[in-house]
């Protein structure tokens, strides 16, 4: 059985769905018998009820609000932290020198920085943008230029026995070998992405997910709070997604056996 | 006739990051003629992987000169293929791209001339029915005849070869020993072999080069008269054992220097 389902569909998406089907009826059970109050734990069947009651447009417009914010910081993120990882696999001296700053960064929590950026910046997308730079460029730093640190020595020694110039041994040997990397720093960032806009929304916005979230909870409509967390969550695994298949469809070579 | 490789009382120190000089190499010196097969063995850390970088270029020695057919050599070199211990083939390129690359690393362009180059190596090497996989579908004797193919891409004049076949087992290495003194023969290169298994040094070299560690340094120069070409038969010979056991014995001497009791009995 177990085999035929991983032939067929690939085990990967059925089983988990399997799981969360089941459980639904479960959850809306115990919040019918226990009379759990909706704004504890509203029951699955009046989180769909809240997502029907929100026309469909506003739904889009929140979406995209959202997606919006993530997708171009997320762009923004991979446009900086690429060269800023070349930069420091080229030299030992700015590896040392930036490193740790990076780490600082890394460590400020950037919830904490958002409300300053805010005010440093205006209201408009500008700072929202940052915020999701600020988070999901660390992981892409790292990830570039631990894979092209790990590049074998020998084919640096080969690039240089051919004494060819240094852009082609990052863009023909380096940054190639880095792509498993790159493609695993890239996942965790879109992800991360999200939680950026999100939290950017938190602070300031009048569109967007997580302002919908912020804005029901206060209201006291917690099943439509649900609803845009559920949406959310969607989003950001289409994502996840959407990054693998891009890994699929380009450099299927730098997949590991099992998921090609 | 003027040799075509010498190191001329050639010594390297490496400095360490915290300035300390850790020395790799004392005091070598040997020559190499035109289309000559030297194999050079010695216990590991003994500076072997040393006389491959200064060879080709890729580092100068603190000490001393090394001369390619006359002229020291002071950068990189193009003449020289360097085959590693591990084929090192780029997982992304299809097999005939992976023997392209130097070409296309150096160059950037690749004309029809060199795709016949490359088919002609990939025929030599016998995985002309593979020259479209990528390296993880091949074995490790496979990728390893690619890594050879690439090396002799630019048609070297030298080729360095860092224990090319320790990552094999023993029967595909045998083998691949046999290929390579092959290929060799139709296209005569100079080579300086660089191995730890000493029958492989005698069967394959005109010349073995035994390295001592602690001071690196060449202990022996070694000259096989053996017959050409070399077969398993040529293993069965006297003469062979008199080399393997002589090479040995050097290496095991050194190590009683180092009162390696065991070792002694083993031999007496």
């Amino acid at each position: 059985m177990n085999a035929y389902l991983k032939m067929k569909y690939g085990v990967q998406p059925l089983l988990p769905a399997l799981c969360l089907l089941t459980l639904l009826p479960v959850w809306e059970v115990i919040c019918r018998v226990f009379e759990v109050p909706n704004f504890v734990l509203p029951a699955p069947s009046e989180i769909a009820q809240a997502f029907y009651d929100v026309e469909l447009m506003r739904w889009v417009e929140h979406a995209w609000a959202t997606l919006r914010v993530a997708l171009i910081g997320f762009a923004l993120s991979i446009v900086i932290s690429l060269p800023l990882a070349i930069i420091m696999v080229r030299s030992e001296f700015l590896r040392k020198t930036l490193y740790p700053l990076l780490v600082v960064v890394q460590s400020t929590p950037v919830v904490a920085i958002a409300p300053l950026l805010i005010v440093i910046l205006g209201s408009g997308e500008a700072p929202r943008l940052v915020i999701t730079c600020l988070i999901t460029f660390f992981p892409l730093v790292v990830a570039a230029t631990t894979g092209m640190l790990a590049t074998p020595p020998e084919l640096i020694e080969l690039s240089k026995s051919l004494r060819a110039p240094a852009v082609k041994e990052i863009w023909q040997i380096r940054l190639p070998y880095a792509i498993p990397h790159i493609f695993s720093g890239l996942k965790v960032a879109v992800t991360l992405a999200i939680i950026g806009a999100v939290i950017a929304e938190f602070v300031a916005a009048e569109k967007g997910l997580g302002y919908l979230v912020q804005f029901s909870t206060s209201y006291f409509k917690i099943p439509q709070a649900f609803a845009a967390l559920i949406v959310l969550s969607l989003m950001s695994l289409l994502l996840f997604k959407a990054v693998h298949w891009i890994q699929r469809f380009y450099f299927a070579w730098s997949l590991p056996k099992q998921d090609k | 006739m003027l040799p075509y490789v010498s190191f001329c009382a050639v010594g390297h120190s490496y400095t360490t990051d915290k300035g300390q000089l850790i020395p790799a190499l004392r005091d070598v010196s040997f020559s190499i003629n035109k289309h000559e097969f030297v194999a050079v063995v010695g216990p590991s850390g003994c500076g072997k992987s040393t006389l491959l970088r200064l060879l080709s270029g890729l580092m100068q020695p603190t000490k001393g000169q090394v001369r390619v057919f006359d002229h020291p050599v002071t950068q990189p070199r193009d003449d020289v293929g360097i085959v590693f211990q591990k084929p090192t083939l780029l997982p992304w390129l299809k097999v005939t791209d992976n023997v392209l690359f130097p070409l296309k690393h150096k160059f950037g362009r690749i004309t029809l001339a060199d795709r016949v180059r490359a088919a002609d190596l990939i025929e030599m090497i016998g995985l002309t029915k593979f020259a479209k996989h990528r390296p993880d579908q091949l074995s490790g004797g496979m990728q390893q005849r690619v890594g050879i193919a690439r090396a002799l891409l630019l048609d070297p004049d030298i080729l360095i070869m860092d224990e090319p076949f320790s990552a094999l087992d023993a029967l595909t290495r045998e083998m691949m020993g046999f290929e390579l003194l092959k290929i060799w023969n139709d296209a005569p290169k100079t080579v300086l072999f660089i191995t730890h298994s000493i029958s492989e040094a005698v069967l394959l070299a005109d010349k073995v080069l035994v390295m001592s560690e602690g001071p690196s340094t060449l202990a022996e120069s070694l000259d096989i008269d053996l017959p050409r070409p070399r077969s398993p038969q040529t293993m069965q010979l006297a003469a062979f054992s008199e080399y393997t056991n002589r090479i040995r014995k050097h290496i095991y001497r050194q190590s009683e220097a180092e009162s390696d009791a065991p070792l002694q009995a083993m031999l007496a």
